[in-house]
């Protein structure tokens, strides 16, 4: 990367903001048409008609909405948390991908927060959940789980969000340079005034080092609280105390995986090769086979627990789970994705081969997904009174607004890559060094 | 200014006594003879009229989306010609330590001093959390609004129960042991100054069921019927703790509660069916 000019950063980074060919206005044309058919219709069809619409019924309340609302929880999970590690042990190769990839967590958690409204059977009360007075006298119930979701997924959207702008605040001044019309006046609001003096750069530090430091145990504890909506139930398969170092191992290994599918399909439609290379992918390969132990090893110990509880419930469930038709087929399909795949990473030419890596992170967000259709949809139906066993599976409005969800998160992106600095410009100015010292002057 | 902060301090009063959350006003339970039931079904029709809880129909009924809120469950254990079916009445157990109460985000259910378990229609946002973390699938869920679709036509409407709201689409519901029919009788008791007395308090299935299997009464009160069948001693708070065993303060030996294990302290009684060949009859 060290015979890139500074220039050439500049030029390539405001390059994808201003120069939009045909292709991007038919991709955002057919996400919005998309968003429309499978995500808008659909939903005003449920909210008038009622959630009779979705395949639920008794016992099985909890369906595909709360497995998408926790899987694209789970895939905000690695952006920020990613970045804010990385850029606490000064990991030089975090430089080129941080942006995208905290622009990836809050598109995903805003992408499941509409999940919790679609899941909601009377959405349009949606603030009730929040503490406000108000003249009925009502409060909130702070010992339910539920309300400690809509604190952390708002303090985590909030921080996450805060991160990603202050980190971008000397690229949008940058932006502001370059750019007239009405782009000057937008950057030039967005970048606060950022003129480059050395206190700016201190306090940008400052703040930003406190953000990375706040978010991390923020991140954590967000999945810990999400698996909890599960875990403080005695439902057979969601009642164990693992759940919540099993959430955030997957999350985070959903999130990572996220972000090199993310990043290979970035590089290519904005033409930035020279940024994000194979050792990019090579760190992040190791990452995958790490996390991949880890999620193995956390998912053989939950099995295990349920096993040797001993309870007819607890057994039952795993045996729904793991040997009956269907759900048999999507747990080791799960397991090949997640446990099997991700082991070619360890040798490193599959690590840097790009088309492998691109399958087997895509397989592995498959088989994230599974995971959590499995946990919800196989521990409902097998309750503990068998004369309401009852299988769930989705219904079109579910799989439709299922599809809409990747729609719309495609959409936010599409925007941001065209509205943002989706490269840090100094940060890949500081991976290139100084040109003075290259030269030998 | 004093006589505000006296006020107050009456009120807060019972706070600072030591054991106050063991009391209810009224304790209100139900006790279950599976002996006396034939299964018949007359408590879940009666249920139904009472609460004004729609028909579903067939297609929806196939779904698992009957609304009943209560069902008599059949499990048929053996193989032919050896077959033995049993068969139990289930229904909100308005359990003390109820793990719905927990979930609910916006305090739609939750328990009130009577020691029912009360669910608020129009406080309900409708998040589903409450019937997923019930243990006994006792939640029914209003999947459309069945008033637009027919479930009360003319003449059904005739026979709508005036006391009771017809719910519309997005809340939960439930059991309520029949508030409507208790509220009634704390009223009328609360004219005359007195407690409600034993027997008083008649929910619709209790008063329609034929062979007298079901019992409805007061816990606090140790002349009670309920506690009678239960045989409890006086003020047998211990019930309502977590991990609390019946068998331990119960006299009666066929009296137990359903899923007792999983520490919800339900206030619905079982009391045991003593078949033949059945060889314990007691505890398990």
């Amino acid at each position: 990367m060290s015979n890139i000019s500074y220039r050439e950063v500049n030029d390539d980074v405001v390059r994808t903001m201003t120069e939009t060919g045909r292709s991007y206005y038919i991709a955002l044309s057919l996400c919005l048409v998309g968003i429309v058919i499978t995500f808008g219709l659909p939903w005003v069809y449920q909210i008038y008609t009622g959630q009779g619409v979705t395949g639920l019924h008794s016992p099985a309340y909890w369906g595909v909405y709360l497995t998408n609302f926790v899987f694209w929880i789970g895939i905000s999970h690695s952006g920020t948390l990613l970045s804010a590690i990385l850029f606490i042990t000064q990991t030089p190769w975090r430089r080129s991908i941080y942006r995208s990839a905290e622009a990836m967590t809050f598109f995903s958690v805003v992408t499941a927060a509409t999940m919790v409204f679609v899941h909601m059977g009377r959405p349009w009360n949606w603030y009730w959940t929040f503490p406000y007075p108000n003249q009925r006298e009502l409060w909130t119930n702070f010992k339910s789980p539920l309300m400690f979701d809509v604190f952390a997924i708002g303090t985590y959207a909030t921080a996450s969000f805060i991160f990603l702008y202050f980190g971008s605040i000397p690229d949008l001044a940058a932006v502001r340079d370059r750019v007239a019309g009405w782009r000057k006046s937008l950057y030039g609001a967005l970048a606060l005034g950022w003129r480059g003096t050395d206190r700016e750069w201190d306090l940008l530090q400052k703040a930003y080092t406190f953000f990375a430091v706040f978010i991390i145990p923020l991140a954590v504890s967000v999945h810990s609280i999400v698996s909890w909506d599960f875990a403080s139930s005695k439902i057979p398969g969601l009642n164990k105390t693992i759940f919540a170092p099993y959430f955030v191992i997957g999350a985070i290994y959903s999130g990572s995986a996220g972000i090199v599918t993310l990043m290979i399909l970035l590089r290519k439609a904005i033409k930035f090769e020279k940024y994000i290379t194979h050792v990019h992918f090579d760190k992040l390969g190791i990452l995958l086979v790490v996390m991949s132990l880890l999620w193995t090893y956390v998912n053989i110990t939950e099995v295990f627990t349920g096993w040797y509880t001993g309870t007819s419930y607890e057994l039952e469930s795993l045996s729904y789970r793991m040997f009956t038709t269907p759900f048999a087929y999507l747990f080791w399909l799960m397991i090949a994705c997640n446990t099997f795949f991700p082991l070619l990473f360890v040798f490193r030419k599959v690590r840097v081969s790009i088309v492998a890596a691109l399958l087997i992170s895509i397989g592995i967000n498959i088989g994230m997904w599974i995971e959590r259709y499995l946990i919800i949809s196989t521990s409902l139906p097998r309750k503990f009174l068998p004369n309401m066993w009852r299988d769930y599976f989705p219904s079109w409005v579910e799989i439709s607004l299922t599809v809409g969800t990747f729609l719309f998160f495609t959409l936010l992106f599409l925007l941001f890559v065209k509205l943002w600095p989706s490269f840090s410009i100094y940060e890949i100015k500081e991976d290139i060094g100084i040109p003075m010292e290259k030269k030998g002057h | 200014m004093a006589g505000f902060l006296d006020r107050l301090l009456e009120r807060f009063k019972i706070y600072r006594e030591p054991g106050y959350y063991k009391r209810y006003d009224y304790w209100w339970a139900m006790v279950v003879d599976l002996d006396r039931c034939t299964g018949c079904g007359a408590c879940v029709t009666a249920c139904q009229a009472e609460n004004n809880t729609p028909v579903v129909g067939e297609e929806e009924s196939g779904k698992g989306r009957v609304l009943n809120w209560m069902r008599i469950e059949r499990y048929v254990e053996g193989e032919y010609p050896d077959v033995k079916v049993k068969f139990i009445p289930v229904f909100c157990a308005h359990c003390d330590k109820a793990p719905c109460e927990v979930a609910c985000p916006v305090y739609a259910t939750y328990h009130n001093q009577d020691g029912l378990n009360v669910q608020v229609y129009n406080r309900c946002v409708g998040t589903f959390t409450c019937a997923t973390y019930c243990p006994y699938d006792v939640r029914r869920f209003n999947w459309f609004t069945y008033k637009d679709k027919g479930s009360f036509e003319s003449p059904l409407d005739e026979q709508l129960n005036p006391d009771v709201t017809v719910r519309t689409m997005g809340v939960m519901e439930k059991c309520t042991f029949c508030i409507q029919r208790i509220v009634a009788a704390k009223d009328r008791a609360k004219d005359e100054n007195r407690k409600v007395r034993d027997g008083e308090v008649i929910p619709a299935c209790v008063q329609s069921c034929p062979s007298k299997a079901l019992t409805f009464g007061d816990l606090n009160d140790p002349n009670s019927q309920v506690s009678k069948l239960a045989g409890l001693p006086a003020e047998p708070y211990y019930l309502r703790e977590s991990g609390s065993k019946l068998a331990k303060i119960s006299k009666n030996p066929r009296a137990y509660r359903l899923l007792e294990d999983l520490n919800a302290a339900p206030t619905i009684i079982y009391l045991k069916r003593v078949m033949k060949g059945s060889s314990t009859i007691g505890h398990e």
